[in-house]
């Protein structure tokens, strides 16, 4: 029969610290030569990361009462729009929001300059009631002076994502980067083999309240990410062959470090947000055993057109293909770049690996697993609304 | 033999003399024209490469000095805050000219700046907004 772990074991070994822990890399090129069977017997937990643009992302704070108090309803932070609807004093800061004034400059940024020690500039409206008598207020705020800052992402770390080129004659500016016309260049943003939600495809490890490697502290999975999508195609290996599930974290922003959050502009596009994100799979079997084994050449992605509308499929390709340099598209040799970081994923994967060894990171049973077969609605427009 | 680009900016009065043909003819150096603009007032801006023996182009580049333009190597007019560079790979996309790369090994960025040409896309390109080129 084959060997079954269960969490408490797992956790058991990392606290005596005899855990074999390995990153998703390392464990895809042992299985090169090891089958799951081995692989379960061998490893413990696998280390997966990823640190790339991910616009979904924002955080709550708290900035504290006033003397006298005010009811914020229309606040600025640097001049960035905040929502206003969450009671007196709290809000929340999106990641793509950004300032008028200076579209460069947004939400990220905010969060980073907090992150960072940094004073930004509050300031609030309010009609003023009769218990918040006050109508205004600009003061300055910092990491120290906010009660709580918290990251909280509702959708990361995408399982999967397209390739993105463009075959028109102008230059397109995306998230995905600047695509030259003709083909010219065709970028990815996936960690590959390293990245978490492929090493884990059915989510049979990683649910509500997985414990997470999130911007440089220990964060969680707090829910499914928004647009959750687990019935996208998949390949031979069973790996979603386009951008399918997502997971929702959330983190304690006064603990992370501006090293894995990064604030950034997309030419004629915005604001978003490099986040990066690490998640321990356990080994609990062999079946996980086989998940984590998965390497480049076993991932596909789809090849999509962003210049033009409906964003066209024009190929499929492997991670190994893409990091080659080049890809063939419909006969044609096109170059790829990256736009998501794999040094700094890896460096991720590499310092979770060191916290499970040292016994300072605890694997999470999820307390409820995510929903299967789930598909997505698109926005319908009902005739004669936009007359 | 040697090659090196150099970013040559032009003042007004100095706009319409041949100093190409000169650093062909009397200093023995092979030029390439890699980027050229010309401004309102007569100031401009080129990027040469030059291939010749060392010291001719020592010369060379003494000539155009002496004559008001200035001459300075292009990687001294790149500048990336590498210190602060994340490698996510955007500048890469755009580089056609091969000259920000990422290492297949460590995935770091690699700035090769002698193969610069001065296309510029690697200024809005990068999310960071790490590059700043001095070529006007």
């Amino acid at each position: 029969m084959s060997r079954i772990k269960t969490y408490e074991e797992i956790n058991q070994k990392l606290k005596s610290g005899k855990a074999v822990i390995l990153t998703a890399e390392e464990v895809s090129k042992m299985a090169l030569h090891a089958s799951p069977e081995e692989i379960v017997e061998k490893v413990d937990v696998v280390t997966t990361a990823t640190f790339g643009a991910m616009c979904s992302s924002g955080a709550i704070i708290n900035f504290g009462h006033a003397n006298p108090p005010i009811r914020m309803e229309k606040i600025r932070l640097n001049g960035v729009p905040c929502y206003e609807g969450l009671a007196a004093v709290d809000s929340y800061i999106g990641a793509t929001a950004c300032n008028p004034d200076n579209p460069e400059y947004g939400g990220a940024h905010v969060i980073q300059d907090l992150l960072e020690g940094k004073d930004v500039i509050l300031e609030a409206w309010s009609k003023g009631t009769d218990c918040y008598p006050r109508k205004h207020i600009k003061t300055k705020i910092n990491i120290d002076t906010v009660n709580e800052f918290t990251l909280f992402n509702p959708r990361n770390a995408y399982q999967n994502y397209n390739v993105a080129v463009n075959s028109t004659k102008k230059m397109i500016h995306t998230y995905m980067g600047t695509l030259l016309p003709n083909l010219r260049n065709a970028t990815y943003s996936t960690s590959g083999e390293l990245s978490p939600l492929l090493n884990d495809p059915e989510f049979k490890t990683i649910g509500l309240g997985t414990r997470i490697f999130l911007g440089g502290t220990q964060g969680f999975v707090v829910w499914p990410g928004t647009q959750f999508h687990t019935t996208k195609p998949k390949n031979v290996f069973d790996v979603p062959v386009t951008n399918a599930a997502t997971i929702a974290v959330m983190g304690n922003l006064k603990d992370m470090s501006a090293d894995y959050l990064q604030a950034a502009y997309f030419e004629k596009y915005g604001v978003s947000m490099f986040v990066g994100i690490g998640i321990p799979i356990p080994i609990l079997n062999e079946e996980m055993a086989k998940w984590v084994s998965i390497n480049n050449s076993q991932i596909e992605t789809s090849v999509l057109d962003y210049g033009t509308v409906g964003t066209p499929k024009l190929g499929q390709v492997t991670y190994e293909e893409l990091q080659t340099g080049s890809i063939k598209v419909g006969g044609k040799k096109i170059r790829t770049a990256p736009v998501a970081s794999l040094s700094k994923a890896r460096k991720i994967a590499n310092e979770l690996k060191e916290w499970l060894q040292k016994g300072e990171f605890e694997i999470s049973k999820p307390v409820q697993m995510f929903p299967e077969n789930t598909s997505l609605n698109s926005l319908k427009e009902t005739e004669g609304d936009n007359d | 033999m040697i090659k090196k680009r150099y970013i040559l900016n032009f003042p007004p009065q100095s706009g319409d003399k041949a100093f190409s043909y000169h650093l062909v003819k009397d200093y023995d150096i092979r030029i390439n024209i890699l980027k050229a603009e010309v401004y309102p007032g007569k100031r401009g801006s080129l990027l040469l490469e030059l291939h010749a023996k060392k010291d001719n182009i020592e010369k060379g580049v003494e000539y155009l000095q002496k004559n008001h333009i200035t001459c300075e190597p292009l990687d001294k007019r790149i500048h990336l805050k590498e210190e602060k560079c994340i490698d996510c790979g955007n500048c890469t996309a755009v580089c056609f000219a091969g000259s920000l790369t990422m290492n297949k090994e460590t995935w770091k960025l690699e700035f090769d700046k002698d193969k610069c040409v001065v296309c510029e896309l690697c200024i809005p390109a990068c999310p960071l907004n790490l590059f700043t080129i001095d070529f006007r």
